[in-house]
């Protein structure tokens, strides 16, 4: 096939695959990087050699405990919310087709906050409160569903308006619950509120519907370059886009529920990677999706290492860390692109 | 494109008899017979919300017709798989919705989808049927501009362009000439035009009589009723069903061997 002078250009238009490489490259030895941050850093400082050896199983000292039982299992709990915040934000961006769609966009996080709360207010214990913030997402998920489907005509104008209201209720509870609640309540539910990955050490089901996830979502990731084309010439090119819809949503809620249940609302991390990434890569959902998991993995992570090392032996909110490194780091970016 | 030719050139490409359109309770048309053969441009024409755009969507098998049965190729069209059916005919939308950044090659790519496994990547003669797609709407070198940075007009013919790509055997178009200027409304129509005397079809929604006269064999007129009226260029290009159809008075005058509408 003979090319033609303007097919030089080719390569420099469609910079996601080789770029993608590029910055896989770059965010590999960054989430590595994080994850020995946070295994060695903290009250004990402990090497990385003492780490590695404690990883394997070798040494049974205080260190290679503290390793094991805290510090890996939160490791691994942040990094897997934060790939879960990222990629869920990621699939509503192009489900309500709005770039300003976030994970909480459904009022997913206001359920889960009612729930969450709920809990605090019974005294419950943490794993409950984890518990019932998983709950009360779903609920609102369900409600939401529900009731933006209430005359089969499923748009997204309907879906967010609903989303929105359903938020802003759960908001409300939400504020008189902590006008109620006595002072040493209220403390933990702002925490709760403001992201909080202190009680994160159950890292498994999360990592693995992260993995679940990536691997049902990747292979619809052509269709959902598709479908951000608009929803009927989606369908004009073959996408059941009805189907593809209610999997997306579906999934997508799943992803910010397990988030919330086990991290709190951390906010930014689910409306700010997906954009970082598509700023750096475009809006190919192939290169993105991945990227953007490992992207917000590991900004969680460092993050929550920041957060509980920065003021020791105070914690401070990881939601408060994300959003401070994130929103600086969004806006140099953006300036840097005016014309996009 | 040899391949992308329909098979069985011996059926039409389009064929529908006794078609029915609804809306709700509102007919857009009945009793509805159409034949279009490889090598035929029909245009759709009728006043707003006369149902031009319903019935493009019920050709291309988005929505159930109402009544009566349709055939693409000589098959039913509920009988297409869907990823065949966009190997087929593909359908330009009267809107372009651009909310996120794109270049314009990957956009136009988009329309190489149906042609793609699940897990193939778009590949280089993917990307030389896309640049060829620009280069007929007089994009060329535009492919590594971001589509947000565009005006109306190139942004449809980035739309054009990734029809093209599709390369169906069957085109159906809703307002192509949206935002273009007198310059790039004749161009795509020209361009079109080819593409049937190469064995295509195209069904098209136009608003200016005039441009249907010039391009289209066939002519279908909705007069906003629920009435249908379909035939060649010649019998349905009538001041008087014309002026039924749009509620304003047409003149018909020729100028240098060629029939022009004006409104009176």
């Amino acid at each position: 096939m003979a090319a033609s002078p303007t097919f030089a250009t080719a390569h420099r238009s469609l910079p996601g695959r080789s770029r993608a490489w590029l910055v896989l490259a770059v965010l590999l030895p960054a989430a590595a990087g994080a994850f020995a941050w946070a295994l060695t850093a903290g009250d004990l400082s402990i090497p990385l050699a003492d780490v590695a050896g404690a990883l394997g199983g070798t040494g049974d000292d205080m260190a290679a405990r503290v390793v094991r039982e805290l510090r890996l299992p939160r490791a691994l709990a942040t990094f897997a919310c934060g790939g879960l915040l990222a990629l869920a934000g990621a699939l509503m961006q192009v489900l309500l087709r709005n770039p300003l769609a976030e994970p909480y966009v459904l009022g997913i996080s206001g359920g889960a906050a009612v729930g969450a709360l709920g809990a605090i207010t019974l005294g419950a214990a943490t794993f409950i409160v984890d518990a019932g913030a998983f709950a009360g997402a779903l609920a609102a998920m369900l409600l939401v569903f529900g009731l933006a489907h209430g005359d089969g005509s499923w748009t997204q104008t309907r879906l967010l308006l609903t989303g929105v209201i359903v938020a802003a209720g759960c908001g409300a509870v939400v504020t008189l619950m902590l006008a109620l609640a006595p002072a040493t309540q209220a403390q933990s539910m702002l925490f709760w509120l403001m992201g909080d990955a202190s009680g994160a050490n159950r890292p498994w089901p999360a990592l693995m519907l992260l993995i679940a996830g990536l691997l049902l979502v990747l292979p619809l990731a052509r269709d959902l370059n598709v479908l951000v084309r608009g929803e009927l010439a989606a369908q004009a090119l073959g996408v059941r886009v009805r189907r593809l819809r209610y999997a997306l949503y579906l999934l997508a809620s799943l992803f910010t529920a397990a988030a919330v249940s086990l991290v709190g609302t951390v906010g930014f991390v689910g409306l700010i990677v997906p954009h970082l990434v598509r700023l750096l890569l475009g809006n190919d959902q192939r290169v993105l999706l991945p990227v953007a998991v490992l992207a917000g993995g590991t900004l969680l992570l460092a993050a929550d290492t920041a957060a509980r090392t920065a003021m020791a032996p105070m914690q401070l909110p990881v939601g408060v860390l994300t959003a401070l490194i994130g929103v600086p780091v969004f806006l140099f970016l953006l300036a840097r692109h005016p014309g996009r | 494109m040899t391949t992308l030719m329909p098979s069985a050139t011996q059926n039409p490409l389009l064929q529908a008899g006794g078609l029915g359109v609804r809306i709700g309770e509102r007919w857009l048309c009945r009793d509805l017979d159409l034949l279009l053969q490889p090598g035929e441009c029909l245009a759709v024409i009728g006043a707003n919300g006369a149902g031009k755009t319903t019935l493009l969507h019920t050709l291309a098998g988005l929505r159930p017709a109402a009544a009566g049965q349709l055939a693409l190729a000589g098959r039913a069209l509920q009988h297409w798989p869907l990823r065949e059916l966009a190997r087929f005919r593909g359908l330009l939308a009267q809107q372009q919705p651009d909310h996120f950044t794109a270049s314009v090659l990957e956009t136009v790519l988009v329309g190489r989808h149906p042609h793609l496994g699940r897990w193939d990547w778009e590949g280089a003669e993917d990307e030389r049927l896309a640049h060829v797609a620009l280069a007929e709407v007089g994009l060329e070198g535009m492919a590594a501009r971001d589509i947000l940075s565009l005006s109306g007009g190139e942004r449809q013919r980035v739309a054009l362009a990734a029809l093209l790509a599709q390369a169906p055997a069957l085109f159906l178009l809703d307002e192509p000439l949206n935002h273009l200027d007198l310059r790039y409304q004749i161009a795509v129509l020209t361009l079109f035009r080819r593409l049937a005397e190469a064995g295509r079809g195209v069904v098209m929604v136009l608003h200016d009589i005039n441009l249907a006269a010039r391009f289209a064999d066939r002519i279908v007129l909705l007069d906003g009723h629920g009435g249908a009226c379909a035939g060649s260029r010649d019998e349905v290009l009538q001041p008087a069903l014309l002026e039924a159809a749009f509620g304003h008075p047409l003149r018909r005058v020729e100028v240098e061997g060629r029939v022009l509408f004006i409104p009176a």
